[in-house]
């Protein structure tokens, strides 16, 4: 099948901007302090810009965290629920599987290597595997309400809740963009930079998720 | 036109400074120990602010006469020295102003804030809650009685919810409508919310804090002159802030001692 | 087509009205969505302000139709109390989130930073469109909060807790009311971070041949730089509203504290902390006046320029003010809760940067002035406004040396002087902004010229109006005036009610004035004198497409950029200036700098 995927455009030489060129002439042709002639895909910058966003939300989150757990002696720590361990290692493995789809598919739209399977398979693998850990997180939250923990239990089932259910509601955003990925795939016309801005946010979810575990595995 | 722009601005800078420099709106005079430090930071704060006001917008003014609406002969000029003198300028004179404001008014600032109340400073506990504040003088004991928040009840005048019967320490406590304290006697006011924020302002003491709820804060400061003083609450709470308020009563020793009797009679 | 350009536009002509008009991807049609939304916003806002400056000065008045709006709030149109602190609510949330930060930074950045760079549109149009409708939606949530429950909140534009948890016991509005506000706020929010979003990617990216960053116009950069602090901002208020939410509908307490009780009854919250509210918000709340100034900082710069043909003493200085401004912002916001209870000598800490932003503050205004000695200054509506803007930041600046010093706040804190101070800066300047940006690009959006001699009445009243108004306001501060006062009864406020008639008069001339300028646009639209492509001789990209621009803004071709932003002062073959897209050789004696 082939693709159209649109590679960014060759670099030129950047002409070195001209400093202290000072008064006088202004140059007709209009070379002088040239723009870059290859500036990076807004998409790339844009991911940027929303993971930027997402980890301050989180940081507001950790704060209210700290200080509320500071704020009254009425902070209760409670066994994480086990699965989250093995939800994390699903949502790792989404990762390798989408870093490995990532690479075939910048092989295959580089013609480099004919693939007998669709490039597409290892990102259904990813998409699975990211339901899969959502599913395992509403599985923790059964758990947790199993054990009469809820939402307004205690401060720290409070935190809980709210950093574990936003983080799954960005997964699946992230599964969101996974599926235009791959629909965009399907049509042919799916761009380099739009690839590698949804994989940079998939595993950003990854890290994000190893943080959020971390920080309520030592204040939980 | 621009020429009518320069005079209102300077008509608005000069009619702007007046009430300032002929001192009509003051706060009242102070009657506190360590309000004159807020009042020096106060007058060289406006000395320096007025004349950075007035300065600025005379500037402005003065050029916009100068140079506005001319005519395409006339030669463009560049200020000399540039951007860079007026950078240089900036760090030094504003930068050394507001330096010497932060630094002055640190002590200010520790007088007040930074500074533990002495030893024998008289207790008085406040609680402001929608809409009222209710003062808790600990009586012989020096002690007070702990609040229980849900035998609190204002239809029954109950404000601090103190339980007489089993708490031995709010038996003596003395419970008043208003605040009266022994002139020049440091008083360390213990501030407590029962609903939601409030604050405490005395104008003439230079005194304002919030009260935080779940969070005791306390102040402390001495009255210097006899007097009734109003005593106003600065942060929204609700439909009543407005008239949320009680009267400060400094008096002489003698008078309060008097002023104490009754209100532990009427307990 | 094979497009040349970098990035190719994603969307096509529009054909339909919906598509044109409504739902368009165009970022011009969005700018002008957004300026309609500010207006209609800041017509209420207005509105609110004069009842409320009515009832500070005749608390009997009775307000007409006010009691069909709300009998319980205005029973024979004389206000409530706790009525008066509703529509203050509501005039302050209004104006702050979707006047001053809708019409500088969304209205004018929305439409002109994508063709001052020289770009088709912003690269996300869809997400542009999405940042119209959610802030769109935001503000209807908002309004509906009049029309449901038992009104709008009352907790003032700051919302602290836990007045803004405990629910409706606390007051009328205290329950609906406050979630209906949080989660118009988030959803501002969101609209705001998709906004900027476009913003960062458009002057990063999409930057034409030619025009490297330090060839953007001051505009451009201001709203760079804005965008920079919303996607901060924007990011921290947002989970403090879901986290109220929770407190509401959820029984979490993330703000209430333990053993509160109100109306005798014991409020089943506990453990939260008062403070935690104040932090995410003034670490939101203190960026966000600089996001409604900044903006205004680069439009004044960008129409000074074209108005005293000469350029400033120094572009890169203004840039780095805007940017050290920016900075700054984040580590001052402490300021607003030196006596909140929280550590005192956290006061200070946040006292010194308070001190320290003057700094850029001062060079910026003496840029502005010393630039204008020896130029040739145009007077006209936009230029007066600029002008305005100056004096204003200049007044409403240096009752921040007050404000910045813990000690001396003890006396000014929660007084008329506060209000002063930010009525001047954000209620004055960033609207003088507004208003030059409006004067300076009518003739661009719309084809046609405003009305100078309506523009000059409108300029004329509203400086010296807002002066009447706001000035006064730092002296009843100064006497201890305390805010958000429904009346005054206290002994020392009773002889200040004169001082408030007088303003209240000020106020409701100077609010008359605007209606001049909303005639003067709407008339102006469709009667104006057709405008040419370059009504001010300026020299930005905007001024070198059609006026108004076709709907891919450059008409199929890129500009290239050859030329510094504000080369006035020069001898071309069309005047005293060149145009930056210009490949015109011009002798100059001033450095491009």
């Amino acid at each position: 099948m082939a693709t159209t995927v649109h590679e960014p455009r060759h670099l030129d030489p950047r002409r070195a901007p001209d400093h202290g060129n000072g008064g006088g002439e202004n140059s007709a042709d209009g070379d002088r302090r040239l723009a870059l002639d290859y500036s990076p895909p807004p998409s790339s910058t844009a991911i940027w810009v929303v993971l930027f966003a997402i980890s301050m939300m989180f940081a507001a989150f950790t704060s209210a965290l700290v200080v509320r757990k500071g704020s009254s002696m009425d902070w209760r720590t409670f066994k994480l629920p086990s699965i989250l361990f093995f939800n994390t290692l699903v949502l790792f493995a989404s990762s390798v599987s989408l870093e490995v789809s990532r690479r075939r598919i910048a092989l295959f739209m580089g013609k480099v290597q004919e693939q007998v399977e669709s490039p597409t398979r290892w990102l259904y693998v990813t998409l699975c595997l990211g339901v899969l850990f959502v599913a395992g997180q509403y599985v923790a939250w059964s758990q947790l309400r199993g054990e009469g923990l809820y939402l307004a239990t205690n401060p720290s089932s409070s935190f809980f809740y709210v950093l574990t259910v936003t983080h799954a509601l960005h997964v699946l955003g992230g599964l969101g963009g996974l599926i235009y990925v791959i629909r965009k795939l399907g049509k042919s016309s799916l761009r380099r930079s739009t690839l590698e801005a949804a994989a940079r946010y998939w595993h950003f979810m990854d890290l994000l998720w190893l943080y959020l575990l971390l920080l309520l595995w030592v204040k939980l | 036109m621009g020429k009518f722009f320069a005079i209102t601005i300077v008509v608005i800078a000069i009619a702007s400074a007046i009430p300032i420099v002929m001192h009509t709106w003051e706060a009242p005079a102070d009657i506190s120990t360590h309000g004159h430090l807020i009042d020096e930071q106060m007058s060289e704060t406006m000395a320096e602010a007025g004349i950075s006001f007035l300065a600025a917008q005379l500037l402005l003014a003065f050029f916009v006469w100068q140079f506005s609406n001319r005519g395409v002969e006339t030669k463009l000029k560049s200020f000399p020295g540039g951007a860079k003198a007026l950078v240089i300028a900036a760090l030094l004179v504003v930068g050394v102003e507001v330096l010497a404001l932060g630094v002055f008014g640190v002590k200010a600032w520790a007088d007040v804030y930074l500074t533990p109340p002495s030893a024998n400073a008289m207790p008085i506990q406040v609680q402001a809650g929608q809409f009222a504040f209710y003062f808790r003088y600990p009586g012989p004991d020096g002690k007070f009685g702990p609040i229980h928040p849900e035998r609190i009840n204002e239809g029954s005048q109950e404000f601090f919810g103190l339980d007489k019967e089993h708490d031995v320490d709010s038996r003596d406590d003395i419970v008043t409508a208003e605040m009266a304290v022994p002139v020049n006697k440091e008083v360390h006011l213990l501030m407590h919310a029962k609903d939601v924020g409030h604050s405490f302002f005395v104008r003439e003491l230079r005194v304002q804090q919030d009260f935080v709820p779940g969070l005791d804060v306390s102040l402390h400061f001495t009255a210097t002159k006899i007097g009734r003083y109003e005593i106003v609450c600065t942060q929204l709470c609700g439909l009543g802030h407005y008239n949320m308020k009680a009267y400060l009563d400094v008096l002489s020793q003698d008078d309060f001692n008097e002023w104490m009797k009754k209100e532990a009679a009427m307990q | 087509m094979h497009d040349t350009s970098a990035h190719a536009v994603q969307h096509h002509a529009p054909t339909s009205f919906i598509r044109k008009h409504v739902f368009s991807l165009d970022h011009k049609v969005i700018g002008k969505q957004y300026y309609a939304l500010a207006l209609a916003a800041a017509l209420i806002g207005m509105v609110l302000s004069w009842i409320m400056r009515i009832h500070l000065g005749w608390a009997n008045a009775a307000i007409p139709g006010l009691h069909a709006l709300s009998p319980n709030g205005a029973p024979g149109g004389v206000l409530t109390p706790e009525y008066y602190l509703q529509l203050m609510t509501m005039h302050g949330t209004i104006m702050v989130f979707f006047v001053l930060t809708t019409a500088p930074f969304a209205a004018f950045g929305n439409y002109f930073l994508p063709i001052q760079v020289g770009a088709e549109d912003m690269p996300f149009p869809r997400f542009n469109m999405m940042s119209f409708w959610v802030t769109f939606t935001a503000f209807l949530v908002l309004v509906a909060s009049f029309f449901l429950g038992d009104g709008p909140t009352l907790g003032g534009w700051t919302q602290y807790a836990p007045l803004n948890a405990i629910g409706s016991a606390s007051g009328p509005g205290q329950g609906l009311g406050v979630v209906l506000w949080m989660i118009s706020i988030a959803l501002f929010c969101i609209g705001q971070l998709l906004g900027s979003l476009n913003f960062i990617s458009t002057t990063l990216d999409l930057r034409v041949k030619g025009m490297s960053l330090m060839r953007l116009p001051l505009s451009a950069w201001a709203w760079f730089i804005t965008s920079c602090m919303g996607l901060t901002a924007f990011s921290v208020l947002m989970p403090a509203c879901i986290l109220v939410i929770l407190d509401h509908v959820a029984g979490t307490s993330f703000f209430v504290a333990s053993g509160l009780v109100l109306n005798d009854q014991v409020i089943p919250h506990s453990g939260g902390s008062t403070l935690l509210w104040q932090h995410l918000f003034w670490f939101f709340g203190h960026p966000e006046v600089y996001i409604a100034i900044v903006p205004g900082i680069g439009i004044v710069s960008h129409i000074l320029l074209a108005n005293m043909r000469k350029p400033m003493l120094s572009q890169r200085v203004l840039i780095y003010c805007m940017g050290a401004l920016a900075v700054l912002s984040y580590m001052v916001y402490g300021h607003h809760m030196f006596v909140s209870g929280m550590n005192p000598v956290s006061a200070l800490a946040f006292s010194f940067p308070t001190l320290v932003i003057t700094i850029p503050a001062t060079i910026t205004v003496l840029i502005w002035v010393f630039s204008l000695y020896g130029s040739r200054l145009r007077i006209n509506s936009a230029s007066l406004f600029a002008l305005g803007f100056i004096s204003m930041f200049v007044s409403g600046g240096v009752s921040g040396f007050f404000l910045a010093q813990p000690s001396i706040d003890i006396m000014l804190h929660a007084t008329y002087f506060v209000v002063g101070h930010f009525h001047m800066v954000m209620g004055v300047a960033a609207m003088f902004g507004i208003f030059a940006g409006t004067y300076f690009w009518f003739p661009k959006m719309s084809g046609r010229m405003m009305n100078e001699t309506l523009g000059k009445v409108h300029f004329w009243l509203s400086f010296v109006g807002t002066y009447c108004i706001f000035m006064p306001f730092h002296y009843l501060g100064l006497v201890g005036n305390i805010r958000r006062y429904s009346t005054f009864v206290d002994d020392f406020l009773q002889p200040l009610i004169p001082v408030h008639r007088l303003i209240t008069v000020a106020a409701l001339i100077t609010g008359a004035a605007q209606l001049v300028f909303v005639y003067n646009l709407i008339h102006s639209r469709f009667r104006g004198k057709p405008a040419s492509d370059n009504p001010w001789e300026a020299t930005s990209l905007e001024w070198s497409t059609a006026t108004p621009p076709p709907w891919d803004n450059f008409g199929g071709k890129h500009p290239v950029v050859y030329h510094d932003p504000y080369q006035y002062g020069v001898q071309s073959s069309v005047g005293d200036y060149v145009m930056q897209a210009s490949p015109e050789q011009v002798k100059t004696d001033h450095e491009e700098k």
